[in-house]
């Protein structure tokens, strides 16, 4: 009558046990870890409401982490749907005779000093991380995954439920605005 | 053929991780020859994605624990639920 393969919850524990593992799974999507925190707490929430569903074909923590991978979505949505704010500046004109062509003040002008020989100093590596940012919510949750957690291009659009289009235009704005970003507060002398 | 600046730096930036297909690759390569605001941005991209790589090395799958406190609260929201 009882099979080995039936998981149980043990909810007591679940802090001890996973509350790290889901933290640190959020973290790298959410770089933000106050809402880290509540996104934890909402899923042990959750999941306690939805104990009863809980079939024992899965582990605690699969069970745990398909939970937060909701809170995650819908965390997404959110940010994705507050118009207005989550808008990058635009970078080409969008109608007209000049049609995808670069709006003069966007347009890249030269940098004057070597990158190269720069690359290991912590001013520059503060100065990317205020402009990654100050990039909407949305651009910058998807070019972190993308760029700096490196997650595959498929991956990210299974978790978000994007298309890969979608997210080829978002990573295209963010990097767009990071140079930009980049070029007024590193590059200009 | 012809592709707008919007379009070549949207493959520009898909190329920095690898994924541009062979097709976008070779419609790039002309538009750069011909634009000089997106080679000027095809170079840039290049200095930023290396920057960007470094930030990876140091940021990217970081091991991030919640403290003792933070836990303690988890806790006490995860009983007063059971």
């Amino acid at each position: 009558m009882s099979s080995t393969n039936i998981h149980v919850l043990n909810p007591s524990k679940w802090v001890a046990l996973h509350a790290d593992y889901l933290y640190n799974y959020t973290i790298s999507r959410i770089n933000n870890q106050d809402l880290a925190k509540d996104i934890v707490q909402d899923t042990f929430v959750a999941a306690l409401k939805a104990k009863e569903n809980f079939q024992g074909k899965a582990s605690e923590r699969t069970w745990l982490i398909s939970i937060l991978k909701r809170k995650i979505i819908d965390h997404y949505r959110k940010i994705n749907s507050a118009k207005g704010k989550a808008e990058v500046k635009m970078n080409f004109y969008t109608d007209g005779d000049r049609e995808g062509e670069w709006i003069e003040e966007r347009v890249p002008s030269s940098w004057d000093n070597e990158i190269e020989k720069d690359i290991n100093n912590t001013e520059l590596k503060e100065a990317l991380e205020k402009c990654i940012g100050a990039l909407p919510e949305k651009y910058e949750m998807v070019f972190r995954m993308k760029t700096i957690q490196q997650f595959e291009t498929e991956e990210i659009c299974k978790e978000l439920e994007i298309t890969s289009s979608n997210l080829w235009v978002i990573i295209h704005r963010a990097r767009t605005q990071l140079r930009k970003c980049m070029e007024e507060s590193w590059f200009k002398n | 053929m012809k592709l707008s600046c919007d379009e070549a730096t949207k493959i520009c930036d898909k190329n920095q991780y690898g994924e541009a297909s062979l097709w976008d690759k070779i419609r790039l390569s002309f538009h750069l020859f011909l634009c000089e605001k997106c080679g000027m941005y095809s170079k840039q991209n290049t200095v930023l994605t290396k920057c960007y790589n470094k930030q990876k090395d140091e940021e990217g799958r970081k091991e991030h624990c919640l403290s003792e406190a933070d836990k303690k609260h988890l806790e006490k929201e995860v009983k007063a639920r059971i």
